[in-house]
């Protein structure tokens, strides 16, 4: 256990921004903090840092209580979204700045700057100033300064989400490298499900201020606990619909339904369905699948594949169908769900696990 | 037509220098020749009115006075503001939209509403004649002014600049000076540049606070004119070397107050 937070919670003014939350993080690998917006991402992180108190509870570090422990005494580093230098010090002197305030040996500092600074690509730009340089190497600088410190807790606060695309396919592929190399415990927080899957590691979805769940990033990916930790873990998000068992059947509609399968022993009554966009197709797959008719809202083409949204009765779904379909709004489409790839929830959303495995 | 771009930025360019070449043109006159004839170059040469102005003490007292006083006020203004304009920027505290706007009023108020309490105040406890008594004075109006200026600019500073710092492990003092000043470098030079040109053209409030031991320039000029009659090119060398303070304060911050007028609250 690598940081701990023990029942903290955060309240500013008269608003709770963490619920109670207890999170214990592992030691030496990506833990990505995956949520949208305002679901309290950057507050964690704040919290690990010590930039901010928590209302109540405790912050643990390697077994040590650093809930009041000032920033400056914890051994952290951290980047930030938007690309953070010292606009009046040139790459060099950024990168050696946290080694200098700490007095290490001026030879020492040379040593481990041009080394961090080849690991990042930034070597011959050490001699410029920060304005001087791309969006990219300026947060490759920003990185080189997290690096250099041998933190032992690395914050990273959405650190790619200002770079053109190619730029971010390149630094996620990198990243885990550099800072799993030195053995830090890295913290990340993004906002988007693909990263968090290619990172890898482990994954805490957030919710409006709530951990709804944490674990090894693929577990959590194929079981979320309930439908909230699955829509915060899926883009396009996931669609959901409400059906009802009776006997030996789910039913969505008179006309749909499905034999239930693995869920004989539950009891008659209202469930969740929730199914992930690439399950619900135009065309029936392997498996057991149902078709519905539904009638297209929009298309979005992405060169090889058709994000379809579609009015099926009261829902509006989303399928990730492989191929090109110009689908104009109001025609009417065949869409098979996968109902065997589903997540059932109970009426309180929480997922019923399988009964057959 | 493509050929004339040129004119009227150099008529406009004449037109503004004209009053300033007049002025230094007759300083290099003797008063006879600025009474006697019109002319538009000085015919008879003369450095006596530079020489007395720089022999008399009288005259490069006041020089001296107000320099004294501009630059004790802009010190004060710029090193009172930047805690304040930190705060602003950077807290949220019971009152502060309103303190912050309650500092613009002060500005409100033309100087000569203050002349008498100042006054008064300052000859009850013996600041009266006193370039620190002009300095105060002028705090009255500059303080806010670069409150305002320089909040602006560190509001223009991220947040997370500071907390980059603190993580790194600096403290808040060895951030401040090391980091953050050289940051806001463009609105310093900016809030100086205003606060001298404040308190080196501010007349009023100098004239009145101040008698013999501490009389700034331009009171000065206006009494040399009406006790030993016209003595016009000592007056137009005092006028000349009036200028060169501010000008040389403009060609210092020029480059910042390019980026300071884009940038910042100005």
């Amino acid at each position: 256990m690598a940081i701990e937070l023990r029942n903290v919670t955060k309240r500013v003014g008269g608003e709770t921004h963490i619920y109670p939350t207890d999170l214990a993080l592992e030691q030496g690998c990506f833990n990505v903090l995956l949520g949208t917006t305002l679901s309290g991402k950057t507050t964690l992180l704040r919290l690990m840092a010590g930039l901010e108190k928590p209302s109540t509870g405790e912050v643990w570090f390697k077994g040590q209580n650093v809930t009041g422990v000032a920033v400056q005494k914890r051994n952290v580093a951290m980047v930030y979204q938007q690309f953070i230098n010292y606009p009046n010090f040139n790459v060099y002197d950024n990168i050696a700045s946290p080694l200098r305030v700490n007095r290490t040996a001026a030879k020492e500092i040379d040593a481990r700057v041009r080394k961090v600074a080849e690991l990042l690509q930034i070597a011959p730009m050490l001699q410029r100033m920060p304005a001087e340089l791309s969006g990219g190497q300026q947060q490759r600088t920003a990185l080189a300064r997290a690096l250099v410190k041998d933190a032992e807790l690395v914050l990273l606060d959405e650190p790619l989400a200002n770079l053109d695309y190619k730029l971010r396919e390149e630094f996620r592929e990198e990243l885990p490298k550099l800072f799993l190399d030195s053995g830090a415990t890295v913290v990340y927080a993004t906002t988007e499900p693909a990263e968090a899957l290619l990172l890898g590691g482990y994954t805490a979805t957030l919710h409006q201020g709530r951990v709804t769940q944490f674990g090894p990033t693929a577990h959590i990916y194929r079981h979320p606990l309930d439908l909230i930790s699955a829509q915060v873990f899926s883009d396009p998000p996931i669609n959901h619909a409400r059906i009802r068992k009776q006997g030996g059947s789910f039913y969505y509609s008179d006309s749909v339904h499905w034999d239930v399968g693995g869920y004989r022993s539950l009891a008659d009554g209202d469930y969740v369905i929730g199914f992930r966009p690439h399950h619900i197709g135009l065309t029936p797959v392997g498996g057991t699948t149902v078709k519905v008719i539904g009638s297209v809202v929009v298309t979005e083409i992405s060169g090889s594949e058709s994000v379809i949204h579609a009015r099926v009765n009261e829902d509006t779904w989303v399928s990730l169908s492989p191929g090109i379909h110009p689908l104009k709004r109001g025609d009417e489409v065949q869409l098979h769900v996968q109902v065997d790839k589903c997540f059932y929830f109970d009426a309180e959303h929480r997922l019923i696990p399988r009964q057959d495995i | 037509m493509k050929n004339f771009k040129w004119l009227s930025p150099t008529l406009y360019i004449l037109f503004l220098m004209l009053p300033i070449y007049w002025l230094v043109s007759m300083s290099f006159k003797t008063t006879n020749e600025i009474l006697g004839s019109f002319t538009l170059w000085p015919q008879e040469f003369t450095l006596s009115n530079y020489i007395t102005i720089f022999t008399d003490p009288t005259w490069y007292n006041g020089y001296f006075n107000s320099l004294t006083y501009v630059m004790v006020n802009t010190l004060f203004s710029v090193s009172v503001a930047l805690p304040a304009a930190y705060a602003f920027s950077r807290y949220r505290f019971l009152g502060d939209k309103h303190l912050f706007f309650w500092l613009l009023t002060n500005r409100m108020a033309p100087p000569a509403v203050f002349a008498l309490p100042f006054f008064q105040l300052y000859s009850a406890i013996g600041l009266f004649d006193t370039p620190v008594a002009v300095a105060l004075a002028h705090c009255l109006f500059n303080i806010p002014l670069a409150v305002w200026i320089l909040e602006g600019f560190m509001s223009g500073v991220p947040k997370e600049l500071d907390e980059t710092a603190y993580v790194d492990g600096y403290g808040f003092w060895h951030f401040f000076v090391k980091i953050f000043l050289p940051t806001i470098a463009a609105g310093i030079g900016v809030v100086m540049f205003f606060c001298f040109m404040f308190s080196w053209v501010e007349l009023l409030l100098a004239k009145t606070l101040t008698s013999v031991a501490a009389k700034p320039i331009a009171a000065t000029m206006t009494r040399t004119a009406s006790t030993s009659g016209y003595e016009l090119g000592l007056l137009a060398a005092a006028g000349t070397l009036t200028i060169i303070p501010g000008a040389f304060v403009i060609w210092f911050v020029r480059n910042h107050i390019a980026k300071g007028f884009a940038l910042g609250r100005v």
